[in-house]
């Protein structure tokens, strides 16, 4: 796979995530920043200086791998203790280091065990302790968490966010989950194909999305085609709308375009008049701490969320009335 | 009710298992006991119980036999195996088109006849038509000489014999090594050759270890290359046991000798399972 | 400069690996019955001999018929072998398994020599049959290892589900487990078919001057005197090699036929 046109500028001490489908690019990018592989054009630029044709050893990191990567025939005090080592680091020196980067994975007591006769947790804090070694300028992870259950992904992501921060260290995190991505990053990069498609703080790629793509990778969201029919009106699903401020985009009168609704912005209605539109409902899923609507309405099936004391008195088969906050939408480039 | 998998599977092995102790299991309980047995000229061989064959063992005519067999198989193996573990290495990690087809390749040469490697070498190092005649003809040499037979020839025919059969033992373990494992010594400040001295070869030590052996003990039954590449003074076991019991006529020592060969090989191939299957017991 | 290190080593290698055999074709093509090289002239009367001249033609013919029966007779025990080891498993299996691979794994003198004592105790030394069965077992394993992994590649639900439509253990081999493993099976009988080809040592010491072989008639030239013939026939059995190994890669996965999971190059 390889990665195309991509200038990104990543804001020291702050957490990045690089985030896409498989195949689109972005281990290959962090790879590349890695020096793990080479790049036929283009520049690497760590703290002002180029990193070209300097191999992945003479580079000032420390990187956690997909598969962990942690040494079999080491215990987890000599895994941790390699970077340092390699640099040439005395013993002593080299063993109250371990100790301190132990305590700060908080496993103070485990640096003579095996690396097998360690819990998918423990791996991981070991392998971020080992990345962290050398006070690297840039921390650098490959999918991370992909090998833990999703309770304890949850949990990870916090830990490591919180360690970062207290770091103040530049980190590269690479992920595929955008529950993650949206947890950890100062910074989203999100990408597709090798490019890169926006690269925003989360909340701002949640609420503003730069295409239909973006939009519909973070979060849910409906992705409704719609038309620009003047300087600041819209039209979706028959009925005209004012343009939500979000439409920065090319989106020139005339021209068609894709309305991005996030489901907590559909409201339903039990009265059909009640709402712009209308339209009956298919399939009601109460999840507890919500409860998602699928109502046809146009040709299309539209995706609401109410918390569930708010629930909306419908069931399936009935005709209810749809309200749209368009002011809350995302006018995107199909 | 009982669970049964299957119901007609062991009248479907009786033919292949009896087949093979027909043909394999009794044919060495026959030359376990002709081992035993006395040797008579002009023949073959006559039943008795004798320790003859055994008690020639302690001879020094022996002990430089298997001083010679052992001597030559353990440097082969360890030359063999410091050329066949970086190779294995680092054709594991090729694109796979390009390493089918070098394993195509590997296999063909693995698969040759002793008897067309060891021509095939006794022509290269020939005086007219090898190497001998290429330095003379480039200048090195003065007039154009023969590199066979020799000791040199012979490890070297060896050391060719036995590397397709090292890559084919290692290539597996290094094939299936995680390639982040010695990217991860690489993002730690290690260099390439450090990286590979550090991590991938420690990993990998029981299978070196393996390696060693098995290939030890695929040189040590080379018949063929001792006669063709070799001097007399370099025969070793099998070329003896062949000489005993086609040429000699002696097939109660040859017996007596190919059990010794036979039990150090089985002793040795077995050491390597149990290393084997103590290594899986560490992963699970 | 690394992946350069690296290539240049593997090359040095390969070039290590197929000089001896560059020579050899070298050898073959030459004019005059000598040997030499770089060859003087340019003749293939020397391939022509293997088909004509009546010792090799004999040799060629009790070679080919000798791989042609071992390899299916192998393939013959080697496969309701295998089904009942993945079926049974147990110490059963385990044990028959040893047995399989064990004629291979031993020193070849030994297994020569055991195969040799016991056909002269049955009586049949120096009969072609006798080389065609020893070189059977003896290759057992080929078959046995191909097909035993192909086995494990064949997901056990498959036979199940054929089971749950109504066939019987009969259907289910002729109609799913064969259909799969059948590449396998033909790996594993090529294999012990060019292995049975280039073996020398069984073959001589069970029947070595009544069916004389072609590694054999190689042999007892190298040692009577030199003709280019035996360069021609060397040159065969490679090509002849690389031919069948060629195809095996072709028509399958051969990396993981030889044992690697990760056979995608990074």
């Amino acid at each position: 796979m390889a990665v195309d046109d991509v200038n990104l500028e990543i804001p020291a001490g702050k957490l990045v995530c690089l985030l896409g489908p498989s195949g689109c690019g972005k281990t290959t990018l962090l790879r590349l920043i890695a020096g793990l592989e080479q790049a036929t054009t283009g520049q690497i630029i760590v703290g002002g200086k180029d990193q070209a044709g300097l191999p992945a050893h003479r580079r000032d990191l420390g990187m956690v791998f997909q598969s962990l990567a942690l040494f079999p025939h080491l215990n987890v005090a000599k895994n941790i203790a390699y970077p340092l080592q390699i640099r040439g680091v005395d013993h002593a020196a080299c063993a109250s280091r371990v100790d301190e980067l132990l305590q700060l994975v908080r496993m103070p007591d485990a640096g003579d065990r095996r690396i097998h006769q360690l819990s998918g947790g423990q791996r991981q804090r070991v392998a971020i302790a080992r990345a962290l070694a050398i006070n690297p300028a840039l921390f650098l992870l490959d999918e991370p968490l992909s090998a833990l259950d999703a309770k304890l992904r949850e949990h990870m992501q916090v830990e490591l966010r919180l360690l970062q921060k207290t770091l103040g260290i530049t980190t590269i995190v690479v992920t595929h989950d955008q529950r993650e991505a949206m947890t950890m990053a100062d910074l989203v990069v999100v990408m597709d194909r090798g490019r890169v498609l926006q690269a925003a703080p989360p909340i701002e790629i949640y609420r503003s999305p730069a295409n239909s793509f973006v939009a519909g990778f973070i979060g849910t969201s409906n992705l409704v085609r719609c038309r620009r029919t003047g300087v600041d009106e819209i039209e979706v699903l028959g009925r005209n709308y004012p343009a939500p401020p979000n439409s920065t985009r090319s989106t020139a009168g005339g021209r068609d375009a894709v309305l991005s609704v996030r489901p907590e912005d559909v409201a339903l209605h039990t009265d059909p008049s009640d709402g712009e539109l209308q339209g009956v409902v298919e399939f009601i899923r109460d999840l507890g701490s919500s409860v998602e609507f699928h109502v046809s309405a146009g040709g299309i099936t539209l995706l609401s969320v109410a918390p569930p004391r708010g629930r909306p008195n419908v069931s399936i088969g009935q005709d209810v009335g749809i309200t749209l906050h368009i002011a809350r939408a995302a006018l995107t480039d199909p | 009710m009982t669970r049964r998998r299957s119901d007609n599977s062991w009248h479907l092995v009786l033919l292949p298992a009896a087949t093979l102790t027909v043909f394999f299991v009794i044919p060495f309980t026959i030359m376990l006991a002709v081992s035993f047995f006395q040797r008579i000229e002009g023949g073959f061989f006559e039943p008795a119980f004798v320790l003859s064959n055994y008690v020639r063992f302690l001879t020094p005519f022996f002990g430089k036999i298997l001083a010679t067999s052992v001597g030559l198989s353990a440097t082969a193996a360890t030359i063999v195996v410091a050329v066949a573990f970086p190779f294995a290495y680092v054709l594991s990690r090729m694109p796979r088109r390009r390493q089918t087809t070098i394993l195509v390749f590997i296999l063909s040469v693995l698969s040759l006849s002793e008897v067309i490697v060891g021509f095939a070498w006794s022509t290269l190092l020939s005086r007219t038509a090898g190497i001998g005649n290429l330095f003379h003809w480039v200048g090195i040499a003065e007039s154009p000489r023969a590199y066979t037979p020799g000791l040199a020839s012979l490890l070297l025919g060896l050391a060719y014999l036995a590397f397709p059969y090292a890559v084919l033992v290692i290539y597996p373990a290094v094939s299936r090594l995680d390639p982040e494992l010695p990217e991860a010594a690489r993002t730690s400040g290690a260099s390439p050759l450090r990286a590979f001295t550090s991590v991938t070869l420690p990993i990998m030590r029981r299978t070196i270890a393996g390696a060693l052996i098995l290939v030890f003990v695929f040189t040590l039954g080379a018949y063929l290359l001792p006669q063709v590449l070799g001097r007399p003074r370099h025969w070793t076991l099998p070329v003896h046991i062949t000489d005993q019991a086609i040429f000699q006529s002696n097939i109660p020592f040859a017996a007596a000798m190919a059990m010794f060969l036979l039990l150090v090989s089985l002793a040795l191939v077995g050491l390597v399972l149990v290393v084997d299957s103590r290594r899986r017991g560490d992963q699970s | 400069m690394i992946v350069w290190l690296q290539r240049g080593f593997v090359g040095a290698v390969l070039v290590f690996l197929a000089s001896p055999l560059l020579v050899v074709v070298g050898v073959s093509v030459n004019r005059p019955k000598r040997l030499l090289f770089p060859p003087e002239g340019f003749s293939l009367q020397w391939y022509g001999e293997i088909f004509t001249h009546d010792g090799w033609t004999n040799a060629l013919l009790n070679s080919a018929a000798i791989a042609v029966v071992a390899g299916t007779l192998a393939v013959a025990i080697a496969l309701p072998l295998a089904l009942y080891i993945r079926q049974r498993g147990g110490f059963l299996g385990r044990a028959l398994f040893a047995l399989g691979i064990a004629p291979f794994m031993l020193p070849p003198v030994v297994s020569a020599l055991g195969f040799m004592v016991f056909w002269i105790a049955a009586g049949f030394h120096g009969h072609i049959l006798a080389t065609m069965v020893s070189h059977a077992v003896f290759l057992v394993a080929l078959p046995l290892v191909t097909i035993s992994l192909g086995l494990e590649t064949i997901d056990r639900t498959l036979v199940e589900a054929a089971r749950t439509m109504g066939a019987d253990s009969r259907t289910v081999f002729r109609t799913i487990t064969f259909p799969l493993v059948r590449p396998y099976v033909i790996s594993g009988f090529a294999f012990a078919i060019v292995l049975s080809l280039n073996e020398y040592i069984i073959a001589y010491m069970v029947a070595g001057f009544t069916a004389e072989t072609l590694p054999i008639k190689i042999f007892n030239s190298l040692r009577y005197g030199y003709t280019p013939v035996m360069a021609s026939v060397a040159v065969l059995f490679v090509m002849t090699a690389v031919a069948v190994f060629g195809a095996v890669a072709w028509f399958g996965n051969l990396p993981r036929l030889l044992g690697a999971y990760r056979s995608e190059g990074r």
